[in-house]
């Protein structure tokens, strides 16, 4: 599994670096907090760690906290992003 | 339902995730399809938790439940309540509690398996250095934040001529912990203080950068989030964040070489930090040179009269919350025939592209946002250049001046413009502490006073004309 994992990762490296290459000056601020907010997927190893079964009063405290890192994280960042392309507009109406 | 736990259909699950990431990002590439990308990304991310809580086995649902309620009673009023201006310190802070989570995930790990005992090298490597880069990012992104939000102070704090040497110790002592843990041992001391050495270092790395570096760090902090996260999913043989974990970190590489670019600075200068502050003043003594001031009626009228004004707005701009009353300067001069652009330099606001969000916030149609290649030839045909809260990204110093700080950053060539209006408090330098000699060009008059004020006050001319 490990190897495959590595070409997994190598390959989205590639896929990463073509995809926002494209992505226009205009639009880094939201790609950056749109990316952020991607990047908290570290909540599924939480929801893994605790999910199956991690015992201890210690543990248990720290992975809620992290889930609830993870959370702020994913639902803030795509929230936020959202507001921001929202204000994005083409033209505005005749009046 | 059995088949639902199936690992296969948890597996395609994870793909239809990525996937959906992948195509939301390239909806990025244009204003008209952002949204939607946005969205589908969030899709897919649903789709991953989804799938993750299918996996047989999962318990301890109302921990997990009290997690997810908190962080979203958390995260939902700060994103609906954050000002756009202060954008950059919630990327910040949000790009830190996922480092944060992952340490934290890193840690349980290693408490669970009492120090990967049994576990393959693999696995300990990579949730350890998931531990050690998610502690950097999670102590480095809240002293950016403080930094921004002005809990600390913008100027560089920082030890002196130990700092460099006293980071390298850290960083040393964090990997030898680590070392420590994948040749065997189990002491959860060595864990502690893999999380305790990058902490600090995380503190000693962001503590020295000046204000103006700081979108940079915040990028760099972005793309080490991601990475880490990419380990956690080697370490948990999870695809779904092997891929999104290393697109982010690719994202946050390019865009931290961009702007590292834009500013003219090397990613190890900033991170080695003392910039923003320490450039000093400039030799030139600016006391015998003329300054030639402007009123708001005298603007208007020059403004009404031209076929052509571009606006160069900086973080001044936003900082006096002047964005709307621009928008409405622009109406006006639109209204008499005049042609309104804005010129938007790369590292204009306090993170790329954060003044497009500001611009855009007051209604600007994004086609009037030009970029610094695309305007560049434009200020030739320009009767007047309105520059607005920006300094050093006007400075012509970095075309002929070899000795100055900022000599080589690419500029908007604003003083090839018929003429220039430069909006100012006063005559203090900018982040680089340059002088700007711009403002004694004989083309140049400036309208000194808060920017919003000024702004409103040439509207109220124009209006009257």
């Amino acid at each position: 599994m490990l190897v495959q994992n590595l070409a997994i990762l190598v390959l989205a490296g590639f896929v990463g670096f073509a995809v926002i290459s494209k992505v226009p000056n205009t639009l880094h601020t939201p790609l950056m907090s749109g990316t952020n907010a991607i990047h908290g997927i570290v909540l599924l190893g939480a929801l893994i760690v605790l999910g199956l079964g991690a015992t201890g009063t210690l543990d248990q405290i720290l992975l809620v906290i992290a889930i609830a890192f993870g959370t702020i994280n994913v639902v803030g960042g795509f929230l936020v992003t959202d507001r921001m392309l929202g204000m994005f507009k083409a033209k505005e109406p005749r009046e | 339902m059995s088949w639902l736990q199936d690992p296969v259909t948890i597996q395609c699950l994870y793909i239809v995730a990525f996937a959906l990431f992948i195509y939301g990002l390239m909806g990025l590439t244009g204003p008209r399809t952002a949204v939607r990308g946005n969205m589908l990304a969030a899709v897919g991310m649903a789709i991953a938790i989804l799938a993750t809580a299918l996996t047989p086995g999962m318990g301890n649902w109302w921990l997990i439940l009290l997690g997810v309620v908190l962080g979203t009673a958390i995260g939902i009023p700060a994103a609906r309540k954050v000002k756009m201006t202060a954008m950059p310190q919630m990327v910040a802070l949000f790009n830190g509690v996922g480092g944060g989570a992952v340490a934290l995930v890193a840690w349980v790990e290693f408490r669970q398996t009492h120090g990967f005992a049994g576990e393959p090298a693999h696995v300990s490597i990579a949730t350890l250095f998931a531990a050690l880069i998610g502690s950097v990012s999670f102590w480095g992104s809240n002293v950016a934040f403080g930094k921004l939000q002005e809990i600390l102070p913008g100027r560089p704090i920082s030890v002196g001529r130990l700092q460099q040497p006293l980071n390298l110790l850290l960083l040393v002592l964090g990997v030898a912990c680590g070392v420590a843990v994948v040749a065997g041992g189990t002491s959860e001391w060595l864990m502690i203080g893999i999380l305790v050495s990058s902490a600090l270092l995380g503190l000693m790395v962001v503590l020295p950068i000046g204000g103006a570096d700081m979108p940079v760090v915040i990028s760099l902090l972005n793309a080490l989030t991601g990475l880490s996260a990419a380990a956690t999913g080697i370490a948990l043989d999870n695809t779904a964040l092997i891929v999104a974990g290393m697109i982010v970190g690719a994202s946050g590489t390019i865009l931290t070489n961009l702007m590292a670019k834009a500013m003219n600075r090397s990613i190890p200068a900033i991170v080695a930090g003392g910039f923003g502050g320490t450039g000093g003043p400039s030799s030139s003594g600016p006391t015998d040179k003329i300054v030639r001031q402007t009123s708001a009626s005298d603007a208007a009228i020059q403004m009404s009269y031209a076929r052509q004004v571009v606006v160069v707005p900086g973080y001044g701009m936003a900082v006096a919350q002047a964005q709307h009353a621009v928008r409405e300067m622009a109406k006006e001069l639109e209204s008499k025939g005049v042609a309104v652009y804005y010129a938007i330099h790369p590292v204009a606001g306090r993170m790329p592209g954060h003044m497009n969000v500001l611009l855009a916030e007051a209604d600007v149609p994004y086609e009037h946002l030009k970029e610094m290649d695309e305007i560049n030839g434009e200020f030739s045909r320009t009767d007047v250049a309105l520059v607005i809260g920006a300094n050093d990204v006007t400075n012509p110093a970095a075309h002929t001046d070899p000795g100055s700080p900022i000599y080589g950053m690419p500029i908007l060539n604003v003083n090839e413009s018929k003429s220039v209006i430069v909006l100012k408090r006063s005559m203090s330098p900018g982040f680089a502490g340059v002088d700007n000699d711009l403002y004694y060009d004989p083309r140049t008059s400036m309208l000194f006073g808060d920017a919003k004020k000024s702004v409103s006050a040439v509207v109220e001319e124009l209006r009257a004309l």
